[in-house]
């Protein structure tokens, strides 16, 4: 049962999963995600799971934060299952035209560049939810010595298919966006491909990504 | 039959086809999309007898200059525009909230919306558009919709499949009222901000900055003090939440917003001044007035009743 639900505004429910930012506290929140999905709920719109929020939007034509709050906190859902999940091999060129931000990063971590890529290939990251645009993943966790800040000042545009760092998360620019992580690299792979309406993306929460290091070459002769 | 069509001789500066939006896929990071003023959007569907949910071609400042060919259709815009229509040397001031005939060769002229900032010109038929789930609505920053995600181009074509048989003029006694309040639920982290933070949000005014557009409305004015963290975890957002980044100038979260965000939300635009909110052209004066909940349930059924009061009478 989700205990803590408050109103974000008139027309969306907030649940509160809990302050700690992990894989079970994630879990969670995409249990709910699933379990509330498959209830069809009428008048709910929108279901946004994030690292340890659930946020659950409505149509108030149709429902208020009262009645929707009640169903909700009453709804039966089935915590034991587990979650049916991928692996994802995600390519990445860090060549230096793709990597824009590996010297800032070896500034502020204080770590050369190969460590760095190190620390990052072949490892399995866990992804936490996709959005801000459409199909980005948020993938944690980085090594401890890997956490960096945001940029001062975002960049207007970050090229599609460049991976970002942010504290203890990666991420992918599925298009061309402005944004603020640190970029390493750039995948010749398609994450979001809007003419597949059934399944846009290709990594989803709950799912586990696995970064391989590509040659230039390799990378200009990429095929999906 | 010949081929019906407008001709787009200027597309004005963000045209885009526009209908309800679309549903359930925040998760995947695509937002809801559809017409910023779904009140206006929805009366010039009435206007010219369309299913009150068909796409409409959605105008912001200046809209398009297009020229019709084809058999006799009615045309309707609203808000608050300034539009001319030509029928071979006359010029015909049109009238927002009332059909119009065009006629083949006729050229819609749509000028400026005057001190607001979105119009809707609904056409009489059926456009000729592609649904991308189960919506025409066009998201120009990740390229989803009808014409291939993007705006209105020069010399492309408005496809029209089908014109309404009925003909009839329609209109409607309506004029669009101007708010500067707009009224606010507290956010999620209202407590993020100092006393005087909270103080200058509710009682100060604010001016609509130029760096506003589909996605969001940037506002100008004192500064909202932040006293715990400039950032949060990552979250979902909804239309109408009002974030405060570090240099603590608000934003406004609009219909085409990224999905999540980790920005502070001071505040909840209530539902029911959403339209009034888009229309604040740069430059406007804003201040926010804060409800409770069961007030902001009870002004959206008060701004609900009106929008059928109104459909009834066309």
């Amino acid at each position: 049962m989700i205990k803590n639900i408050s109103n974000l505004g008139d027309a969306a429910l907030y649940c509160d999963f809990g302050k700690e930012i992990n894989k079970e506290t994630n879990t969670q929140v995409i249990k709910y995600f699933k379990g509330i999905q498959k209830e069809n709920i009428e008048g709910i719109n929108n279901l946004t799971p994030s690292y340890n929020k659930l946020i659950i939007s409505f149509d108030l034509r149709k429902k208020n934060f009262k009645d929707l709050k009640k169903q909700i906190e009453n709804l039966e859902i089935d915590e034991s299952e587990s979650l049916k999940n991928k692996k994802v091999k995600v390519p990445v060129c860090s060549d230096e035209s793709f990597s824009l931000d590996i010297k800032r990063l070896e500034e502020k971590l204080k770590i050369k560049r190969d460590a760095i890529y190190e620390k990052f290939f072949n490892k399995e990251f866990f992804c936490y939810m996709t959005g801000f645009i459409a199909g980005m993943p948020f993938l944690g966790d980085l090594d401890k010595g890997m956490r960096a800040k945001r940029l001062e000042t975002p960049r207007v545009k970050v090229p599609k298919g460049s991976i970002g760092l942010t504290e203890q998360f990666a991420n992918i620019y599925t298009y061309e966006s402005p944004g603020g992580w640190n970029i390493i690299g750039n995948t010749p792979l398609n994450i979001f491909d809007s003419a597949k309406e059934l399944e846009p993306n290709l990594i989803n929460p709950g799912d586990t990504v696995i970064f391989n290091e590509i040659s230039m070459n390799e990378y200009k002769n990429y095929y999906d | 039959m010949t081929k019906t069509y407008f001709e787009v001789i200027r597309p004005g500066i963000n045209s885009t086809f526009q209908d309800m939006g679309r549903n359930n896929l925040y998760h995947i990071g695509i937002p809801f999309s559809g017409a910023m003023d779904n009140r206006n959007y929805i009366l010039s569907n009435r206007l010219v007898g369309n299913n009150l949910e068909c796409p409409v071609l959605e105008f912001a400042y200046q809209g398009p200059l297009l020229r019709y060919q084809g058999d006799k259709i009615n045309i309707a815009i609203t808000g608050d525009v300034n539009f001319t229509i030509k029928k071979n040397e006359n010029l015909i001031y049109g009238r927002c909230y009332e059909s119009f005939i065009l006629e083949n060769g006729d050229e819609l002229d749509i000028l400026s919306t005057n001190k607001s900032v979105y119009g809707y010109l609904a056409f009489g038929g059926k456009l000729d558009l592609e649904y991308q789930w189960s919506s025409c609505s066009v998201n120009t920053k990740a390229n989803i919709g009808s014409n291939n995600g993007k705006k209105l181009e020069a010399n492309q074509k408005i496809n029209i499949s089908f014109i309404n048989k009925n003909l009839n003029n329609k209109k409607l006694n309506y004029i669009n009222t101007k708010i500067e309040n707009i009224r606010i639920i507290k956010g999620t982290n209202y407590d993020y901000f100092s006393e005087a933070g909270k103080n200058i949000f509710l009682n100060k005014e604010f001016y609509v900055s130029k760096l506003s557009d589909r996605m969001g409305m940037r506002l100008d004015g004192p500064k909202i003090e932040n006293i715990v963290d400039t950032n949060i975890k990552s979250e979902g957002l909804i239309k109408g939440v009002i974030q405060v980044p570090a240099d603590g100038n608000p934003i406004i979260m609009l219909s085409d917003h990224g999905t999540i965000g980790g920005y502070p939300k001071i505040g909840v635009v209530i539902s029911a001044d959403y339209d009034k909110l888009v229309q604040l052209a740069p430059g406007t004066k804003i201040k926010f007035k804060e409800v409770d909940l069961a007030s902001a349930e009870t002004l959206f059924k008060l701004y609900e009743l009106e929008t059928q009061n109104l459909i009834s009478q066309i």
